[in-house]
């Protein structure tokens, strides 16, 4: 009797489970490389400030207003919500330091790196996609100007700088509107309510926390920028191609979030 | 090396082979450019014309043979040295490629100040003396969607010229042109031989064009070279493909 025959369904389902996964390694072994290919740009002269500040603008200062608002709308839900909570267990002074800390350590990351990939993922994906389609990049290539220097380090640069920066914005907004709904059911002056809310905080309570952000931002244009060179088929594809960079940078920023929150735990 | 500057055909291919999966779209190809002259390579649509061009300017990788541009092996040279080689080259894509977010200045402008060390006043001169040149002297803020398609050839052109170019490639200079506009461009291609000696390949079906500009023709067919000669050659040729060509162009 052989011993090493597979059951034929088991086979098939190996085979369309292996195709996917195929696809995927080699997803990310390309992404490796065109990581690798705009990382040896960055050092290299002459430097892309020009182009850099105007992707900071486009990234950080067109976000701000967003990020601000998704801080304000988190800050207000957190104080009606938890309030209710806290008010149950008697825990109602608690209350700041729910807020801060949640907004701080969790909330105001995600959100602020979630906002920034839908608006800028899913624009440098199209602009680029739509550049790759229209021969645009290829034009840049044959008049001797590197695409991934000029139009790809520059974005991934701005998205690692400007996310820890959106971050804080949507900390304090968060922060400051999570007060303003708190002081509308129960009136306390601000001082008051920051005091309590940061009792305690250290430096390593909000330093990895809003630095980890520069990795999503790493992921947003690093991924965008990456769907958008590989836009193949026209219109449709550009379309591909915003949609897959805010899918893809949204899930790759929540299953890094997990490690980076286990390895700031184990760290600090 | 690549970058050695040596006395010869300002483009020269040799064996040329490129494939795209099973597709052979180019089985060995060999030419050089006369300096100073326009070739143009005419052919069935999909016998690798355009992919001509871009592995010629190295947008596409061969997968044999080599492709000398003004001396230096693109094939062979570094990411530097095949940039420099670029400089000597201008291109002007099928549509026109111009960058959409900037003006027609900033489009033109984009070469000079990323490879020339032109102050902006100087910069702003040389935009507007290329752009006069291909008959395009007003309008310069406006962007490319709010542009025909002729005056985006010119605008292309004119960013193709600015670092002053031995050799210009065009693809399909004329598709999609009214007759009028396209003798328009045909007359700059010339302009250029006549005036600036540049030397240029011009990929294109247009054959009332090719009879304006062309003192050589390369037909392609089946991945090889089917003809090269005059146009006056091309025009008596007895081979039953160009023949054809000849006869439905009519």
């Amino acid at each position: 009797m052989p011993a090493t025959v597979i059951p034929r369904p088991f086979l098939r389902d190996l085979r369309a489970f292996g195709k996917p996964l195929e696809t995927m390694v080699e997803w990310v072994g390309d992404l490796g490389f065109f990581c690798w290919r705009a990382a040896k740009t960055l050092f290299s002269i002459p430097f892309e400030g020009a182009e850099f500040l105007r992707q900071l603008d486009a990234v950080g200062a067109k976000s701000l207003p967003l990020a601000c608002l998704a801080g304000a709308a988190t800050g207000v839900v957190l104080s009606l919500q938890t309030r209710d909570s806290l008010m149950r267990f008697g825990a109602k002074s608690l209350l700041p330091a729910v807020i801060v800390y949640s907004l701080i350590k969790e909330t105001g990351p995600i959100i602020a790196s979630l906002i920034v990939c839908g608006r800028v993922g899913a624009g440098i994906g199209a602009e680029l996609g739509s550049m790759r389609v229209t021969e645009q990049i290829d034009a840049m290539e044959a008049s001797a100007v590197d695409p991934y220097k000029y139009l790809v380090a520059t974005r991934i640069l701005a998205c690692i700088v400007a996310m820890p920066l959106l971050t804080v914005a949507t900390d304090f907004v968060g922060i400051l509107m999570g007060w303003v709904a708190s002081t509308l059911v129960d009136p306390a002056p601000l001082g008051l309510f920051l005091s309590h809310g940061f009792k305690g905080a250290e430096f390593s309570d909000i330093l990895p926390a809003t630095l980890k952000t520069s990795v999503f931002g790493l992921i947003i244009g690093a991924v965008a920028c990456f769907q958008g060179m590989r836009t193949r088929g026209g219109t449709e594809g550009v379309g591909r191609s915003a949609t897959s960079s805010v899918v893809l940078a949204s899930l790759l920023i929540m299953l890094a979030d997990v490690m980076l929150v286990r390895l700031i735990i184990e760290v600090f | 090396m690549g970058d050695q500057v040596i006395a010869g055909p300002p483009v020269a291919v040799a064996g040329l082979r490129k494939s795209f999966g099973e597709q052979t779209v180019l089985g060995g190809i060999d030419f050089q450019l006369e300096s100073g002259k326009v070739t143009c390579v005419l052919g069935r649509s999909g016998t690798g014309k355009s992919v001509l061009l871009r592995l010629l300017i190295g947008l596409e990788t061969p997968d044999a043979g080599s492709i000398r541009l003004e001396g230096c092996d693109i094939s062979t040279a570094s990411a530097k040295e095949l940039n420099e080689a670029r400089k000597k080259v201008g291109f002007l894509f099928q549509q026109s490629a111009l960058y959409d977010s900037m003006t027609i200045e900033e489009n033109v402008a984009f070469p000079l100040r990323r490879h020339t060390k032109l102050s902006a006043a100087e910069r702003l001169d040389r935009v507007h003396q290329l752009l006069g040149s291909v008959g395009m002297d007003r309008d310069l803020d406006k962007m490319p969607s709010e542009i025909s398609g002729g005056m985006q050839k010119r605008i292309g052109l004119a960013r193709a010229l600015a670092l002053e170019p031995t050799v210009v490639m065009f693809d399909e200079p004329t598709a999609g042109l009214d007759p009028i506009t396209a003798a328009e461009i045909a007359k700059l291609i010339v302009e250029l031989r006549d005036q600036r000696h540049i030397t240029s390949i011009v990929v294109t079906h247009d054959l009332h064009t090719v009879r304006t500009i062309a003192d050589r023709l390369i037909v392609l067919d089946g991945g090889k070279t089917l003809f090269d000669g005059s146009y006056q050659d091309f025009s008596r040729s007895e081979i039953p493909f160009i023949a054809q060509f000849v006869k439905d162009a009519a």
